[in-house]
């Protein structure tokens, strides 16, 4: 087959397979190794520069990696944690959200807004501080640690967010499903659940997936209110190896790969999913 | 108020219904008896599809009565559940259920709503859908199928809720030429059968076949109305004859 021969300076005269293809700026594999390996040389050529009496900047990191690794899967458990409860909470306040009662749709709508306009950060003080360290019930004291209140203080955006996307998935659906279901009797509940939900679920993945990528990215916050996370401990790991400045880029760069190699795969399987239920509807 | 079926199934009396400021029905009225079929014409924008709307109370009224088999409709009380378990409704844009397959469509309602039998259900899902002439198409989704089969899908849906009257809503305005003979037949067919029919249709030459009154509205009037003879050929009001002489 030629190449197609459309001269035109309007994109959307364009056949739609080609129009799409002037994605210069996606993000692809080999531009996180290429960056890797960037960080890599330059923390070579910090060594060389520096006295070679110490042991290499890759054997040092090789030494920490397991430790590292242990971090990151907690960074994993805290994201999978928190996104399954603010999915669980966000999904109750997005169904409040399009309540026929005032005063539940008006109190999800001004609880959405508010934790969807705050920064992630100040919310993560905000239940780190707030909740105690321990509920005394009186028979049995439950313990109530830093990552379970990273964990609370993470879902709380979340939350919020995933309020939104049900909402917006619910209105985005044709008003004729409502009249139709209304027309055969169906009550309002039936209506939703039978109905409405699962035609939602399929709308609601894509932003859903884009929202955990968001949320794995964002547990090293965590590290700032001392959760012993991939971050807090690649601090540690260089206070323990003396504050050598050449140790620094390696690491870091360390931990970007490994999320990089997390999340990556995520927002391209998002993106295929977003492609594949624009085309079936 | 007892109904008994000599007296009109439908009775819609000085309905009035505004959106904002704007009066769509400025006093509509008419009565359909069990078995009639009832075409409304009229320009678009006229108010046809709100009327037939409000007679299963999808939209409300502000003024008048509409009696469906003796029971008020224009009531703050009304079990509009009940009501719509008598009067099936079919879209112009069909509303099927996009998840679910064309017999799933069809045995839902009568499952869940009126909790029925799940195996009598099926057995009469695959009647109908014989009745509508889709044998094999009862594992496809709607996505699956044409416009007309959709339509058919959605008339068959209808129809398992068992209802004593049927409101076409321009059911085959968004339909291929080609495809809209199919749906007529299905519906002259369920008017033979004795159905309670009340269409808003923009197809003259059906409406003339099948119906036993014809309405014309413009304006949220009825201007005129008749026997389909009459109305075609006699029209005396210049807006009929206007409409007709465009149209026909």
């Amino acid at each position: 087959m030629s190449k197609p021969q459309f001269k035109t300076d309007l994109p959307v005269l364009l056949p739609a397979g080609i129009r799409k293809q002037h994605d210069n700026f996606r993000i692809r594999l080999w531009h996180g190794v290429a960056l890797f390996a960037f960080c890599l040389f330059s923390s070579g050529y910090v060594f060389a520069v520096e006295d070679g009496a110490q042991a290499s900047a890759l054997a040092t990191l090789v030494k920490w990696i397991p430790l590292l690794l242990s971090g990151f899967i907690f960074n994993i458990v805290i994201s999978f944690c928190a996104m399954a409860l603010g999915t669980f909470v966000g999904t109750i306040l997005g169904l409040g959200q399009i309540s026929l009662m005032p005063a539940v749709k008006g109190s999800s709508w001004f609880v959405t807004q508010f934790f969807r306009n705050a920064p992630w950060l100040v919310l993560l003080f905000f239940a780190m501080f707030l909740l105690p360290f321990e509920f005394d019930l009186g028979f049995v004291v439950i313990p109530f640690p830093d990552w379970v209140k990273a964990i609370i203080g993470l879902s709380l955006p979340v939350m919020a967010n995933v309020s939104e996307v049900v909402r917006g998935a619910i209105a985005s659906l044709p008003s004729g499903q409502w009249e139709a279901a209304e027309s055969l009797a169906y009550t309002r509940r039936q209506t939703l659940w039978l109905i409405i939900l699962p035609q939602c679920v399929k709308r609601m993945l894509p932003p859903w997936m884009n929202l955990y990528s968001i949320l794995t990215m964002a547990t090293v916050l965590a590290s700032v209110v001392g959760v012993s996370e991939v971050m807090t401990l690649t601090g540690e790991a260089l206070a323990a190896e003396g504050g050598r400045t050449d140790l620094l880029a390696p690491f870091y760069s360390f931990v970007l790969l490994i999320f990089f190699l997390y999340c990556y795969p995520i927002a391209r399987y998002t993106v295929y999913l977003e492609k594949k239920f624009a085309v079936k509807n | 108020m007892n109904w008994t079926p000599d007296q009109p199934m439908v009775s819609i009396k000085d309905v009035h219904k505004a959106f904002g400021d704007f009066e769509v029905l400025k006093g509509v009225s008419f009565d359909v008896m069990k078995g009639e079929v009832i075409c409304i014409i009229g320009p678009s924008g006229s108010g046809k599809s709100t009327l037939i709307r409000c007679i299963n109370a999808l939209n409300d009224i502000q003024q008048g009565s509409i009696l469906v088999e003796g029971q008020e409709v224009n009531d703050p009380n009304l079990d509009k559940l009940e009501l719509r378990k008598k009067v099936g409704m079919v879209f112009q844009q069909y509303n099927l259920f996009p998840h679910k397959t064309a017999l799933q469509n069809i045995m839902m309602a009568p499952i869940r709503v009126l909790k029925r039998d799940k195996k009598e259900t099926e057995e009469l899902a695959r009647q109908l859908i014989r009745k509508v002439r889709l044998e094999g198409k009862e594992d496809s989704y709607p996505g699956e199928l044409s416009g007309g089969q959709q339509q058919r899908v959605a008339i068959a849906r209808s129809l398992a809720m068992k209802p004593d009257i049927m409101l076409f809503d321009e059911v085959t305005a968004a339909l291929d030429p080609e495809t809209v003979g199919e749906v007529l037949l299905t519906i002259k067919e369920l008017a033979q059968d004795g159905m309670t029919c009340i269409l808003v249709t923009h197809e003259m030459g059906f409406a003339r076949e099948v119906a036993d009154h014809i309405y014309f509205t413009d304006k949220g009037l009825i201007i005129e109305h008749g026997p389909p003879k009459t109305f075609f050929d006699k029209a005396k009001d210049p807006r009929t004859k206007e409409f007709l002489s465009q149209i026909l």
